[in-house]
């Protein structure tokens, strides 16, 4: 975590989202700095997905005050594609299929181009691709392989921030595994603590996957703002014993809110 | 019709369909725009080559965009019509005793008798229309390729029909007949001239599959705008063969209309349709095909993609007639309209004829690229245009088992080339 006083490599400031006539996000900030790890939770509903299909620009999502800044750039105006270009990356909850598209091309794509065989060779390796490579992404995957396809496309682009949509709902628990070491792979390097570059935002419901991904801050998304921040393994306690209602009024989350 | 003896039998039935064929001269075609046959003179005599080398660099060029290639190595056979003459048809010698390719009236002079007793307008009728009938009246060659029992030819058989002039039609009559057991892919390439403006082809196509064939068609069709097409083709398949039938049309045309007709008369028999059409510019392209399904446990599945663009109109048809209790067909049409003057139609068609254990079912749709297949491709950080384009392209890019390599390069390479130039 540096101290330097260059641009944070995300920065979510007063943010207000709607989608349609509805507004979702009221007023988020959030920093997350190069090389840590944030999880987002909040019960269902509470913005969550709306804030990271809002950094990666997709339509739908109306920005009506505040703004994203990724290292300091506006990202007001740039296209799905740019900011992908410029290293923002996400894993989705629920990935459309496309017909006629394989995976290889997929990863081909996120690779910048051609993914060489090599490439793909370890992508299978790590997550058990095999056949999945020349199915049409998506079309027929069980939840266990569109998360590994998902994985698999990540890291191939290697974004300097990665978004991570539920990567464990819908997956049983060996391939929670699988998902959480490829994202560990992907945001901690060999886990040298010198190479931990890249940043994620991770949602999750039950923080199963906490237990194979270390993250740094956690945050509670409740109506439209970030209620709480601190340590997501305690924050996840406290919502399983208390729920969330009672865990935005406790008194950690008020102070540190 | 070429100089031949025939037994009085066969004479008679020549004038048979001689007579049908006036009788039909003027009638139009159930389906699609109605041409006026009489404005086109036939197409004229063309010097012979020794070699596909020696063909003019520009044709060459335009016939390989539909698979016909000059390098006879990746080819068992080739024929090339160019106009109204066989200019060049010739088997390479590993697969000179497998493979008999010539014109149709070179066959009708050497196989007389058998032809008109077993293939000559059997599967297709003379007086179906206008079109079936000037070929029957006027009939300019065509070819014959027939594949001996037992054979498995790998190496694509390509056979070429071209139009160099204007103002003609082309009235080819073609025969494929594989005998019980043989296996051959068969890849023809109907092209023109790039100088040609309006045109005629009229091309009449008589398959005959064996008991345990397997024959595997791929047409790739280059035309142009004021070019109308007219091709009627009828497939007879016997016990456990199997006819597959590939189409690509990634060119405009004035109008084509075409709707072959599969007759899976032996038990257990197979016919597959796959098409990829692009509707461009003014094109009015009514395409389809009816499978019936006759013997014991017959298949058929057709599968169409089409994209439609610029003021184009496009008929996707299929139909299957089940006659058979233990009958299984299936249709998948998709189609994809990418402009605001196109119009699509899918017209999926099922029947049953006294065969309540027919099992017969359809796909049909008509529906945008989805913006989140788009949008998720962008996620990845390829630009909207090529997003668009990647997911175009694989929307037509239709798996088709079986499908050799080469005819599957073929199709790919045609499929890009027209991506390119349609962006």
């Amino acid at each position: 975590m540096t101290s330097e006083p260059t641009s944070p490599l995300l920065q979510v400031e007063n943010l207000h989202v709607s989608v349609g006539e509805r507004e979702i996000l009221r007023g988020v900030d959030l920093t997350i700095e190069e090389g840590e790890t944030h999880v987002l939770l909040g019960p269902n509903g509470g913005g969550k997905s709306t804030l990271l299909n809002t950094i990666v620009g997709l339509p739908g999502y109306r920005i009506t005050e505040g703004r994203i800044l990724f290292r300091g750039t506006d990202l007001d105006g740039l296209e799905v594609d740019e900011r992908a270009r410029l290293g923002i990356g996400i894993a989705f909850q629920r990935p459309p299929a496309v017909r006629g598209v394989k995976l290889r091309q997929m990863i081909g794509v996120a690779a910048g181009g051609v993914a060489d065989d090599a490439q793909i060779d370890a992508l299978d390796t790590e997550l058990s691709l095999g056949h999945m490579l020349d199915r049409d992404v998506n079309m027929g995957f069980s939840g266990g392989e569109a998360k590994r396809s998902e994985m698999a496309q990540m890291l191939a682009q290697m974004p300097e921030l990665a978004l991570f949509d539920e990567p464990e709902s819908g997956v049983d628990l060996d391939n929670i595994a699988v998902v959480g070491g490829a994202i560990n792979a992907l945001l901690k390097g060999e886990g040298r603590v010198y190479e931990r570059k890249r940043s994620g935002l991770i949602i999750t419901h039950t923080g199963h996957i906490l237990e194979f991904v270390n993250a740094d801050v956690g945050h509670v998304l409740y109506n439209g703002r970030l209620a709480c921040k601190g340590n997501p393994l305690d924050l996840i306690d406290e919502i399983s014993s208390h729920g969330y209602d009672k865990c935005v009024e406790c008194a950690l989350c008020q102070t540190f809110a | 019709m070429p100089d031949i003896r025939l037994s009085e039998g066969a004479e008679a039935r020549l004038a048979e369909i001689r007579a049908a064929a006036e009788a039909a001269i003027d009638k139009p075609a159930a389906l699609g725009p109605d041409i006026d046959i009489t404005r086109f003179r036939t197409v004229s005599e063309a010097d012979k080559i020794a070699s596909l080398d020696s063909l003019q660099r520009q044709v060459k060029e335009t016939v390989l965009l539909s698979g016909f290639t000059s390098d006879e190595s990746e080819r068992s056979a080739s024929y090339f019509q160019m106009d109204r003459t066989p200019i060049y048809e010739r088997v390479q010698k590993a697969f000179d005793d497998a493979i008999e390719i010539m014109s149709t009236e070179e066959a009708l002079k050497l196989y007389g008798e058998e032809m008109v007793e077993k293939w000559w307008w059997k599967a297709v009728a003379p007086d179906k229309d206008k079109y079936t009938a000037i070929v029957a009246l006027h009939q300019t060659e065509g070819y014959f390729i027939r594949v001996k029992a037992g054979r498995k030819v790998e190496k694509p058989i390509q056979a070429c029909l071209f139009v160099s002039e204007s103002d003609v039609s082309q009235n080819v009559h073609n025969i494929i007949i594989l005998e019980d057991g043989a296996e051959a892919n068969v890849i023809t390439g109907c092209n023109i001239h790039t100088d040609v403006k309006e045109g005629l082809h009229a091309g009449i196509s008589e398959f005959y599959v064996g008991k345990g064939a397997k024959l595997t068609f791929t047409m790739v069709h280059n035309w142009a705008e004021d070019f109308s097409v007219r091709p009627r083709t009828g497939i007879v398949v016997e016990e456990d063969g199997v006819y597959i039938n590939n189409y690509v049309l990634l060119k405009p045309v004035k109008s084509i209309q075409a709707f072959p007709v599969a007759k899976l008369v032996g038990d257990r028999s197979t016919a597959v349709f796959n098409s990829i059409v692009y509707g461009l510019k003014d094109s009015v392209i009514d395409l389809g095909s009816e499978t019936q399904l006759i013997g014991e446990g017959s298949r058929s599945e057709a599968v169409a993609r089409t994209v439609s663009m610029d003021r184009s109109t496009v008929y996707s048809r299929g139909r299957l007639i089940g006659r058979t209790n233990s009958c299984k067909a299936h249709l998948d049409c998709r189609g994809i309209v990418q402009s605001a003057e196109s119009t699509q139609w899918a017209i999926p068609d099922l029947a049953s004829e006294g065969a309540p254990g027919a099992e017969l079912s359809h796909e049909a749709a008509i529906s945008p690229i989805a913006a989140e297949e788009i949008y998720y491709l962008m996620t990845r950080g390829l630009p909207k245009d090529e997003a668009i384009s990647m997911i175009t392209r694989g929307f037509v890019n239709i798996d088709i088992p079986g499908l050799p390599d080469v005819l599957r390069k073929q199709i790919d390479k045609a499929i890009e080339e027209t991506s390119k130039e349609a962006m």
